[in-house]
């Protein structure tokens, strides 16, 4: 029976390869999730052809989690889409953290201790492994799993704004920090000497807690702004987690699908950085808006405020428009009022784009998805570089709840935390309209030098409703 | 102690890293989040490991452990899978040029 589960989890493995390699393609991408689903499918199946299963609790379990995640994807509206992406990688490195919990307590409470265990895991595996290297896999799953888990939880919080946006942080909590990752790399180097024994139990609660407020203080400090290299980088981390308790168990599908995961996590947030030309290190210790108190030149010059009527005059007699969205048009729910607008500007014979940045919004690609919902052509959305090569030639920009990927000060303030960050050069627009809540800074906490320009005016309120009042004026 | 199982592991370990960074290195932008929800639905692997510690033979608070585990990873599977196909809905419909 082993044979035939070891190479249904092969087949898995390809199926999740396959499934990875067509999500990367817009025209294969939906059958490659629907590849990997099947992979995971037969990962699953293959496991229940191990004897002697507890199956009522198998069931229950599978029914329960699996009735909460379909409830929970059907009802999330598009917008809420980070938060949730969020939630779920979180579990999926709680459930990570618990199986490291499980394979201790197996250890703490198995007759003979680790060596019982290891007799026992072999029986099951066929895989015979030294002491140290089971209790490292554990020690490392809960480590991982832990961070992955209250980070999400974190970046969830966040994300729904149920926690303030701006980075948060205290005096020394640097240094806690290390302290708390010498503490954990201490409990997991212990763990790995000695993980059974009177002493393990204190060493597995110090490690757990460890992770956990690990995983809280390494992502508040982080602001709003950067929270697509967050979600991507916590992704990696669940991967990793799953490929840690892979070892544990000696299962090769959960090595094999983890580390991919891993994997293509650390890309996405090695592009994301790319795409604020900063280092990892400088979005997780650099604190990219707690230094806006400080940093960055004072602004000279005043907002200038307009009205719908005013916008909607230079907006009739433009030829040429484009539409950069931000986070605030996904806060005002307005991708579909934005849509609307596009298409009465079409009908009256003019040009419209959507620029989209790389790091606009609170995900990697989240703008993407919201476009897609209001269902704005592909051909509309322009990425960052192509845009900025016809900017000058745009009679009017409309930035709807952008901040920092369109603030010039990254182009010419060298004092300003985001200088050096490529944007899109909307200010050499010939007009430009700023959608904006409030005069207050944006969710980085940095001044926006755009909105002092000459060429801008801003229209405040909520987004949805400035573009729905818009709408009403063509229709007057 | 024979230490070839585990370096095979080792071994796919690496691999797998290599073929991750090859298969999503050129991602066009639009499709970030969905690579990412469904990737994240992958990482639900952790399932496999849930499954097999509900074995009967196990102690009572072992298996209430696993079945948490079990629970979370499910949510995690189902969600993600279902999520991203919500989204991958969207970005085909737009692709076919259908506007409505």
């Amino acid at each position: 029976m082993a044979v035939v589960i070891n190479l249904l989890y092969i087949i898995a493995s390809v199926l999740f390869i396959f499934g990875i390699k067509m999500l990367g393609h817009a025209d294969t991408a939906r059958s490659g999730n629907r590849l990997s689903a099947v992979g995971m499918m037969i990962a699953i199946v293959a496991t229940l052809l191990y004897g002697g299963l507890a199956w009522p609790m198998i069931i229950g379990g599978v029914l329960l989690g699996g009735a909460i995640g379909a409830i929970a994807a059907t009802r999330v509206p598009m917008t809420g889409m980070p938060e949730m992406v969020a939630i779920f990688n979180g579990l999926g490195g709680l459930a990570s953290l618990l199986i490291g919990v499980v394979e201790f307590v197996k250890i703490y409470t198995v007759k003979g201790g680790v060596e019982t265990y290891l007799t026992n895991l072999a029986a099951q595996s066929g895989v015979t492994v030294p002491a140290w290297f089971a209790a490292l896999a554990i020690a490392l799953t809960i480590l991982i799993g832990g961070i992955t888990f209250t980070g999400s939880l974190v970046a969830w919080g966040k994300l729904s704004e149920k926690l303030p946006g701006q980075p948060i942080s205290f005096p020394g909590s640097g240094i806690l920090n290390i302290l708390l990752l010498l503490t954990a790399i201490g409990a997991v180097v212990t763990f790995t000497i000695a993980p059974s024994g009177a002493c393990a139990l204190t060493t597995v609660i110090v490690l757990i807690s460890a992770a956990l407020v690990l995983g809280v203080l390494s992502t508040i400090p982080i602001g709003g702004g950067d929270m697509p290299v967050v979600i991507a980088l916590l992704n990696s981390y669940s991967g990793i987690a799953a490929a840690f308790a892979g070892f544990i168990i000696l299962n090769n599908v959960l090595v094999v699908a983890g580390c991919l995961v891993g994997a293509s996590g650390l890309i996405l947030t090695g592009i994301m950085c790319k795409a604020m030309n900063r280092s990892l290190g400088n979005v997780l210790f650099g604190g990219f808006g707690s230094a806006a108190g400080k940093a960055g030149t004072a602004m000279e010059g005043e907002m200038k405020a307009a009205s719908a009527e005013d916008a909607y005059y230079v907006l009739e007699a433009a030829r040429h428009v484009v539409f950069v969205p931000g986070y605030g048009m996904a806060v005002a729910q307005a991708q579909h009022a934005v849509k609307e607008l596009a298409e009465i500007l079409e009908s009256k014979g003019c040009q419209v784009e959507f620029a989209v940045h790389p790091v606009a919004g609170r995900m990697p690609g989240h703008m993407n998805v919201l476009l897609a919902e209001a269902d704005v052509p592909y051909e509309q959305l322009w990425e960052m570089d192509a845009i900025n090569r016809v900017i000058d030639t745009v009679d009017v920009a409309v930035v709807i709840g952008a901040n920092d990927v369109v603030n010039p000060a990254a182009l010419d303030d060298e004092a300003s935390p985001i200088y050096g960050m490529p944007i899109i050069n909307v200010h050499k627009a010939r007009t430009v309209y700023c959608l904006k809540r409030g005069k207050g800074r944006g969710f980085s906490g940095l001044e926006n030098a755009l909105f002092f320009k000459d060429n801008v005016r801003m229209l405040y309120g909520d987004a949805k409703a400035t573009l729905s009042g818009l709408v009403s004026e063509f229709s007057e | 102690m024979d230490l070839a199982p585990l370096l095979l592991l080792l071994f796919a370990f690496t691999l797998a890293i290599f073929l991750g960074v090859e298969l999503i290195s050129k991602v066009p932008s639009q499709l970030h989040t969905p690579l990412m929800s469904g990737s994240n639905a992958i990482s639900g692997i952790a399932i496999v490991g849930a499954l097999m510690a509900l074995n009967v033979g196990e102690s009572p608070v072992t298996k209430w452990i696993a079945f948490a585990a079990l629970v979370f990873a499910s949510v995690n599977v189902v969600g993600g899978y279902l999520v991203t196909d919500r989204m991958l809905a969207m970005f085909q419909a737009k692709n076919k040029g259908g506007k409505k």
